[in-house]
């Protein structure tokens, strides 16, 4: 991998790891005293391994400028399997803390293992770790093939991806010591952030060059989902985050935002989170990988114009959906509730318009596993965003707040949606990637698919009827006017469900250790020989080395 | 100015830029003039085949 950067790419990889280690350092001798001593440590030891990764291949030849005729794939393989990676670990926390729920004493008594340390290592683990790595990887692959350009330089990429994984590193190792910032999906504390929005604005400044670059006239849909997404996300991060440490060597911040000023900003962060990270990332995913696997252009180009706009303009101000029957004052609940309703409309523009695409394919999805993964993905993208505008209505959120339901709506729309594309996606992408015939088993695809698909159903079935069942439960009075049932009681009727849940969970998990086992054997086979002529930048971008 | 003056001049204005940023969308998405630019943006994903086995078909259509 070093080899394929230029000298100069080399030296600066070697300082900025370096830089990092030096970081990593001195934030472990001033936070001495303090849990930030252990996170300075693993920020050194990440960077001195990116030092010595760096330094192996250093005096490695220059790469040819026959490189610059294609398009540069080998970040988006290790984001690939990075992704991968990330699943099975966060799955199996997943697992093991629904599992918990039904059986607390498998936390064996350690601080580390309690629920409330491994649910934030679950949620950053599938969010941040699969589904970031998932975007980051197909996001580098959709823009350079639909701007038929290579992207500018060898190193941004690289930095890109690393830095994101130290983030979620970071971010996860402090979980489980104890360090949060107790905002949901924004747990990190202020070094992980500061070192997030560095990346992130290298991201974004990494795929405006790219599109600059392009040798097309138009900027294809996918890339417009992607640039509001990476866009959108800095804005959400940055303002949420603004905290003000106790001291640069205490990994304890506090944050600016006071009272239900800090309850509607983080919700404008969490509920724009759903939308711009695991929804208009995804759906960029969804406009350039399901024409590819249907080999059909998309139903209507200008109905995604449309729904790119609308979804844009109306998520972010749903947000505040999320503090029904709270101090925010009532016009702003109402406000998020309207614009939820609204939403439907773009989201079911963008699910219709996936589904006629397939108008005219449908052998294809009967047939092909992965073409199913993508379909599903659609439907429970149409349902999920119902369910959403449904549930934001302040009287139907009366009976679904604080309970399972929300848990249900949020894994139909991970599990059943964003997973799922995922997949298809990958199985789209890692033949042509690592030129194969096709993925090592077909079987396999097909064993996976219908796993997720099992999975999800059981657990999203389970926590309608448990979230349906707590908030009756919570509201049923007797002629006395007192409350019929205690906390316990609906504890002790959640338990059935709880280890149902456990076990669509675990499912997923199994199809998703299927899937990784299958792209690992598929990059392990035997390339093709002829190559590919077609999969590459048009040439004239050829000649201009970092331009 | 009181909290009613400037709330009822926030929403008048939030509702004219809200429907004249709609009306901008609608006008972009359905200009006839765009019509071929997005059709052939439509064809985008479809160029490069990831399938190398449809990619022979591919190279059989351009050949028409």
């Amino acid at each position: 991998m070093v080899s394929t950067l230029t000298t100069n790419e080399r030296l600066f990889a070697l300082i900025i790891s370096a830089l990092v280690s030096i970081c990593g350092l001195a934030l472990a001798a001033v936070g001495r005293q303090d849990l930030l001593a252990a996170q300075g440590f693993i920020i050194m030891v990440f960077g001195l391994a990116c030092v010595f990764a760096v330094a192996q291949g250093f005096y490695e030849p220059e790469p040819s400028k026959e490189r610059l005729s294609s398009y540069y794939d080998d970040p988006i393989k290790v984001g690939i399997a990075l992704a991968m990676a990330w699943a099975v670990f966060a799955m199996f926390i997943g697992v093991w803390i629904a599992t918990l729920l039904a059986y607390p004493e498998l936390t064996f008594d350690q601080g580390w293992a309690s629920f409330g340390r491994l649910r934030p290592v679950h949620t950053t683990g599938v969010i941040f770790g699969f589904g970031g790595n998932a975007l980051i990887a197909t996001s580098f692959h959709v823009v350079q093939r639909t701007s038929r350009a290579r992207m500018p330089d060898q190193l941004s990429p690289w930095f890109v991806l690393a830095g994101y994984n130290l983030f979620c590193l970071l971010a996860i190792t402090g979980y489980l010591m104890g360090i949060t910032q107790s905002k949901e999906y924004a747990e990190a504390e202020w070094y992980a952030d500061i070192w997030l929005v560095i990346v992130w604005v290298t991201y974004f400044i990494l795929y405006i060059r790219t599109i600059a670059r392009r040798k097309e006239p138009h900027i294809y849909v996918a890339n417009w989902y992607f640039m509001a997404f990476i866009l959108v996300v800095a804005i959400l991060h940055i303002v949420n985050n603004l905290a003000i440490p106790v001291s640069l060597g205490h990994a304890k911040s506090y944050t600016v935002w006071s009272g239900v000023q800090d309850a509607m900003v983080q919700w404008w962060y969490g509920h724009n989170a759903v939308a711009f990270f695991l929804t208009a990332g995804f759906l960029g995913m969804l406009y350039y990988y399901l024409p590819v696997r249907a080999q059909r252009p998309i139903f209507s180009y200008r109905l995604s114009i449309l729904s790119f706009w609308g979804i844009t303009f109306f998520y972010m101000w749903a947000g505040s959906h999320h503090l029904h029957y709270t101090a925010l004052p009532q016009w702003v609940q109402t406000l998020g509730m309207t614009f939820s309703v609204m939403l439907l409309v773009p989201s079911w523009a963008s699910a219709g318009n996936a589904l006629l695409t397939l108008n005219g394919a449908w052998h294809r999805v009967r047939d092909d596993a992965t073409l199913r993964f993508i379909m599903v993905a659609v439907v429970f993208y149409g349902l999920t965003t119902f369910e959403g505008s449904f549930l934001a209505i302040r009287p139907v959120n009366s009976l679904s707040h604080y309970t399972d339901w929300t848990v249900g709506h949020v894994h139909a729309g991970a599990l059943g949606w964003v997973a799922l594309i995922i997949f298809g996606s990958f199985y789209t992408l890692v033949p042509s990637l690592w030129k194969r015939e096709h993925m090592y088993s077909a079987l396999l695809v097909e064993v996976h698919f219908w796993l997720a698909l099992v999975g999800t159903l059981v657990y999203v079935f389970a926590m309608w009827n448990s979230g349906i069942v707590q908030g009756l439960m919570w509201r049923t009075y007797t002629e006395e006017g007192t409350l019929a049932y205690s906390f316990v009681d609906s504890l002790v009727a959640m338990y059935p469900y709880y280890i149902a849940r456990a076990f669509g969970g675990l499912l997923f998990l199994l199809g998703a250790i299927v899937g990784s086992y299958n792209i690992w054997m598929t990059i392990r086979a035997t390339p093709l020989t002829s190559r590919r002529e077609i999969d590459v930048p048009q040439s004239g971008a050829v000649v201009v080395p970092g331009e | 100015m009181t909290y009613e003056q400037v709330a009822s001049i926030s929403q008048v204005a939030a509702l004219l830029f809200f429907i004249a940023l709609f009306a901008a969308v609608v006008i972009y998405a359905f200009w006839p003039g765009n019509k071929k630019k997005f059709e052939e943006a439509a064809q985008l994903p479809l160029e490069q085949d990831p399938e190398p086995e449809a990619e022979s078909a591919r190279k059989n259509k351009k050949d028409d």
